[in-house]
């Protein structure tokens, strides 16, 4: 044995290692090259801990305690709709699995071709290098995925409804599943996509791939609302061609522990990303959002813009890199995070990492750190607005700021509805 | 009617106020005036509930309830407004979506029920026309961007809506211009009633030549140190406040 092998596993570690064995071991099917060597790695580095510095603020080490057994197939009732919203086609997940009875993708015929999934012997042959650095959680998924979906909007398409996918989950245990989105030269599409689950102790995994074409225009809505108990941890990769437009939002409101990672690149002169999202923490969550954004090309814009309201005892993290290359001359690059303390003891790191080897670039970060303004609140309070209503319309007010930038009439009523609900509970 | 009583505060251990006498009764105008920093605005905002005062001694009530006793909110419910000196801005707060949910949460603590937004909208209308608060600038985030006029307008239209019993104007006049003088002063006139109690914090006996006052009152280092009638601002126009405020110092 090697010494790197003579690491102790912890619990969890040793979880994955043993269900591993048992269930993708001997079995083969599309992916178990590729399996088997994500396994390998997972094995040799473990799960990330504080000394790994894109984990410094999340040691999911010390965070995953006891082992977590492959979650089961599972039947659930259609997903209600996710708001207002006009949508057309939907992709159903139950715990990790592709759920065809629910979903519903003819509608989508002739636009945007799917191949979805949902047993091991069905799985395709995926391009391994989903992610741009060495990851445990992108090598679990490849070791685990239980279903996923190619989808492929077909080049020149403008649908102005969106695509749902909806993942559920059920009960106890760990969910892997992969989508990899395609949006070819000149289409464009709105993708809204949901994470629930049912009151349970589950893990979710998800790696997302996006590919956005010369000229094409994607639009990425993720409502992260997985139960309180739930651990959520999401990979997601970005390509864009050139004049490529790359607009996402996250909502993030759910789970106790979530990673919520994303990595976007830059290989086509012209295009641009603008990536924002509202993080909403209470009790003991723990929320990660690590961004990096990679300007290899010319003429390219990233903007990120995130805001977190954090309560009790919650921690919010942000990571953000910006790395521009050499090559990439007159890059705009610009970042803003702001979060609201509304609690003494909740928490919150920040930490911006811009990397510029080029010279005629604009690039800034910007971050602040805050409680609700008390004269803010007397003036409310003074017109006859009781503290707790007038508290709310401080917040919303807040984090309307980021809706309102992001400018989408489509998902901006659903967005505010959704923080609204989070507030009146 | 307002009664305050020995009204001493201190503000991280401050003294501000020491000792203030003041009773208002129903349908007067009360005029203050005082040198900078003698603390009129003090006073305004320990009346409306502001928290970053203590008060050492004395006492407050309005309408026979002690107002000491109550938050910022429910002193608004009871009847009292404060037309801030400085309005601040509340960006990602539209002054219309503002104006009704002020509206309504005093509706709703007195019991009374809430306006339709039809309804609502008329009644804005009505008094923002008067003001000369225009369509644009209701529709703007409250406050933000307004020029001082303007925002001085905007705490004069709240007024109006919400009807208070009790209205504290701090320094109102400041920042206007000669036509926004009369349009605001014209407002507050509409306002005044046998029922409604009045404190018009000013330097300028400008002012108190459009809202005649019933009595004035001169504020020095915390304390009122005259009360006259309305004359009593013309002289201190002409002589200053050196016959009152030397006294003290
Ligand atoms: N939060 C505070 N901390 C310390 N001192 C304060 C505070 N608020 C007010 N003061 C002081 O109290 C005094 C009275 O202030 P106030 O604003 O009430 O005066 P004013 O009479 O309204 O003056 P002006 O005519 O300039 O508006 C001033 O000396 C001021 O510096
Ligand atoms: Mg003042």
């Amino acid at each position: 044995m090697t010494a790197q092998n003579q690491r102790v596993l912890s619990a969890a570690e040793t979880g994955f290692v043993e269900a591993f064995a048992a269930t993708h071991g001997k079995q083969s099917d599309g992916l178990s090259e590729a399996r088997r060597a994500a396994m390998a790695r997972f094995e040799a580095a473990g799960l990330p801990h504080r000394r790994i510095e894109e984990y410094h603020y999340t040691d999911l080490k010390a965070k995953l305690r006891s082992a977590i057994a492959l979650s089961a197939r599972a039947e659930v009732a259609a997903p209600g709709a996710l708001g207002e919203v006009e949508t057309q086609g939907r992709l159903v997940f139950v715990n990790g699995r592709f759920d065809a009875a629910l979903s519903n993708v003819e509608a989508l015929a002739g636009k945007i071709s799917v191949s979805a999934w949902a047993e091991k012997a069905e799985a395709p042959a995926h391009d391994t290098a989903a992610f741009p650095r060495a990851d445990a959680l992108v090598d679990l998924n490849t070791a685990f995925v239980q279903g996923g979906a190619t989808i492929t909007v077909a080049g020149g398409e403008k649908l102005e409804k969106a695509v749902e996918i909806v993942h559920v989950a059920k009960g106890e245990g760990a969910s892997f599943s992969r989508i990899d989105l395609v949006v070819e030269a000149g289409a464009d599409v709105l993708v809204l996509e949901s994470y629930q689950g049912d009151s349970g102790a589950y893990l979710r995994n998800t790696l997302t791939t996006l590919e956005v074409g010369d000229n094409a225009k994607l639009t990425w809505v993720k409502l992260q609302e997985e139960a309180e108990s739930a651990t959520h941890l999401a990979s997601a990769s970005a390509n864009l061609g050139k004049g490529a437009e790359l607009s996402q939002f996250l909502f993030d409101a759910g789970s106790g522990l979530s990673r919520s990672q994303f990595a976007v690149a830059f290989n086509g002169e012209g295009s641009n990303a603008a990536l924002r999202g509202v993080s909403l923490l209470k009790g003991d969550s723990h929320a990660d959002i690590t961004l990096s954004v990679d300007h290899k090309v010319p003429e390219c814009d990233s903007r990120e813009y995130f805001k977190a309201i954090v309560d009790d005892k919650a921690r919010s993290v942000f990571q953000g890199q910006i790395l521009v290359k050499p090559d990439a001359q007159k890059t705009d690059g610009q970042m803003m995070v702001q979060s609201l303390l509304l609690s003494e003891s909740a928490e919150v790191n920040v930490k911006p990492e811009l990397e510029i080897f080029a010279d005629d670039v604009q690039c800034a970060h910007g971050s602040t750190t805050g409680e609700i303004d008390e004269d803010l609140l007397f003036y409310l309070r003074a017109r006859g607005i009781p503290e707790k209503e007038a508290r709310k319309i401080l917040i919303l007010a807040f984090l309307g700021e980021v809706i309102d930038e992001l400018d989408d009439a489509r998902i901006g009523p659903l967005l505010t509805s959704r923080i609204s609900n989070w507030l009146h509970v | 009617m307002l009664e305050i009583k020995n009204l001493h505060a201190e503000v991280e251990g401050n003294q501000i106020l020491r000792g203030i006498d003041l009773t208002v009764k129903p349908g007067e105008v009360h005029a203050i005036m005082g040198p900078n920093g003698s603390g009129k605005s003090t006073l305004s905002y320990i009346l409306a509930g502001k928290e970053d005062y203590e008060i050492t001694e004395g006492s407050i009530t309005y309408n026979g309830v002690d107002m000491l006793e109550l938050s910022a909110d429910e002193r608004a419910v009871a009847g009292m407004f404060l037309a801030f000196q400085y309005p601040i801005e509340i960006p990602g707060v539209a002054t219309m979506t503002f104006l009704k949910t002020a509206l309504n949460a005093q509706r709703a603590a007195r019991g009374e029920e809430e306006l339709s937004t039809p309804d609502f909208m008329k009644l804005v209308r009505e008094k923002s026309k008067d003001l000369k608060v225009t369509p644009e600038m209701l529709r703007r985030p409250l406050n933000v961007g307004f020029s001082g006029g303007e925002k001085k307008r905007a705490e004069i239209l709240q007024m109006a809506l919400l009807e208070p019993t009790l209205c504290i104007l701090d320094e109102t006049d400041s920042g206007l211009d000669i036509d926004a003088l009369r349009i605001v002063s014209e407002g507050v006139n509409q306002l005044r009633s046998p029922e409604r109690s009045m404190i018009v914090i000013t330097h300028y006996q400008r002012l108190l030549d459009h809202i005649v006052p019933d009595v004035v009152h001169v504020l020095s280092k915390g304390k009122i140190v005259k009360t006259g009638g309305k004359e009593l601002a013309l002289e201190l126009e002409a002589n200053g406040y050196a016959d009152y405020v030397g006294e003290e110092a």
